[in-house]
């Protein structure tokens, strides 16, 4: 448990959070591998956890039937994988893809929505943190809609 | 690096030695000056404007090795009537060249520090020769990075060159896309999100960064956050550029002449007409 919470403290989204919600974040986390080309989810799938990346590099795509599978994201070393386990219906909005071999720390979603619901301060330490990640996000996906390198940049 | 002194207002047919089709839409010609004309001369970030008869007159960057003098280079995306033209162009086909124009990036100064290079789309043509340069004399500089952000990676230029050079150690080349098929195995994200890969030492870097204004704007803001002031980046402006000597104006931004004056500005000295709907 202790080398899962200094894992924790040392990865960039955990940045500066107190001991005592590490600890209980520690409590539910698991140490996962993919191999190069696994997937991790399929879109629809229950959202029941996210993933720290440690090591390694996930495709998060959207597929369309005509056009097959298109990667929209990477996320890698340091970054944070899946926020749909915070918003109902808690269901996979996204594909992901390991592109290599990756490792990660696996937290489970549905047992931190409960401790965050019975400790507030936990609660909005992971909200905080997961709305920097969808503020990120929604900045990228609006560069990548202006098209900043075509024509009419 | 010295630029020439000869008369840059006229029109000098060059010959087109190689074409080569970089992407759908990109391609880059090797050109050669007429029997018994001098070396041509210039440094990394000066234009020509490249003259197709009949049709029109374009300012493209200069993309080849400021070391080799024996043929220039251009590398030209295809995105208005006269580019789109110069599209068909063959081997042995004849161009019309004015130039050096424009100032250069002042990479002679930037002995001892960090470089980092970010480029959005055709921008990482002007910058190919600072590699070019930097690479010549690679002992003068420290780190030195290349963030190339591209909108698909079949719209990535200089591929089999930048392969070439990411397996050098001395060397760091972070390649990103906007989207890409499920067979890609690089990034997939704007440029931006290759800033924290680079591990910037704020206190020692300069950047140089080339590319559409949009890409320019907010790699500067993540830079800043990064902790990069302004007195340490550069940028390359695109403007229309028609005489090249800062006579006609089609290309002024305020009180400066992009094509005179520029095309590349440090950005403390051009923050305040940087990104301005008036401008």
């Amino acid at each position: 448990m202790k080398k899962t919470e200094k894992i924790l403290a040392e990865h960039p989204f955990f940045e500066g959070l107190a001991s005592n919600l590490l600890k209980t974040i520690a409590s539910c986390a698991t140490n996962v591998s993919y191999t190069a080309g696994q997937v991790i989810y399929h879109e629809g799938d229950m959202a029941d956890q996210f993933l720290l990346i440690l090591d390694g590099k996930v495709a998060i795509e959207i597929f369309s039937a005509e056009r097959g599978s298109l990667i929209i994201k990477t996320v890698g070393s340091g970054e944070v994988l899946g926020w749909s386990w915070l918003f109902p219906p808690y269901l996979r909005r996204f594909d992901a893809r390991a592109l290599k071999k990756t490792s990660a720390i696996a937290l489970d979603g549905k047992v931190l929505r409960e401790k965050a619901e019975a400790d507030h301060r936990l609660g909005y330490e992971l909200l905080k943190r997961f709305s920097n990640v969808v503020v990120d996000r929604l900045k990228a996906t609006s560069l990548q809609l202006l098209d900043i390198y075509g024509k009419h940049a | 690096m010295k630029a020439t002194t000869k008369d840059v207002s006229m029109t000098i047919p060059h010959l087109v030695q190689r074409f080569t089709k970089e992407t759908h839409d990109t391609f880059t010609l090797e050109l050669v000056p007429p029997a018994g004309n001098t070396e041509f001369s210039f440094n990394a970030g000066q234009f020509n404007m490249l003259y197709l008869y009949g049709v029109g007159e374009v300012p493209i960057s200069i993309s080849g090795d400021p070391d080799d003098g024996s043929k220039i280079v251009h590398t030209v995306r295809a995105y208005g009537a006269v580019t789109s033209r110069m599209m068909a162009l063959t081997k042995e086909d004849w161009i019309g060249i004015r130039g050096p124009f424009g100032n250069h990036w002042p990479i002679e100064k930037f002995t001892g520090y960090d470089i980092l290079l970010a480029a959005g789309g055709i921008g990482v043509a002007p910058l190919r020769p600072v590699l070019y340069y930097i690479l010549s004399q690679r002992e003068k500089y420290g780190r030195v990075t290349l963030l190339y952000g591209e909108r698909t990676p079949v719209d990535l230029i200089y591929r089999s060159q930048i392969e070439k050079w990411r397996g050098r150690f001395d060397l760091e080349i972070f390649v990103t896309v906007d989207s890409a098929r499920e067979r890609w195995r690089g990034d997939v994200g704007v440029v931006t999100t290759l800033i924290p890969k680079a591990r910037i030492d704020p206190a020692n870097t300069l950047a140089l960064l080339c590319g559409p204004e949009m890409m320019m704007y907010y790699t500067i803001k993540e830079l800043s956050k990064e902790g990069v002031s302004d007195d340490r980046m550069y940028i390359s402006m695109e403007r229309n550029m028609k005489c090249g000597c800062g006579f006609c104006g089609h290309c002024q931004v305020g009180p400066k002449f992009v094509c005179r004056d520029g095309p590349v500005f440090l950005f403390k000295e051009f923050k305040h007409l940087f990104w301005k709907r008036e401008m």
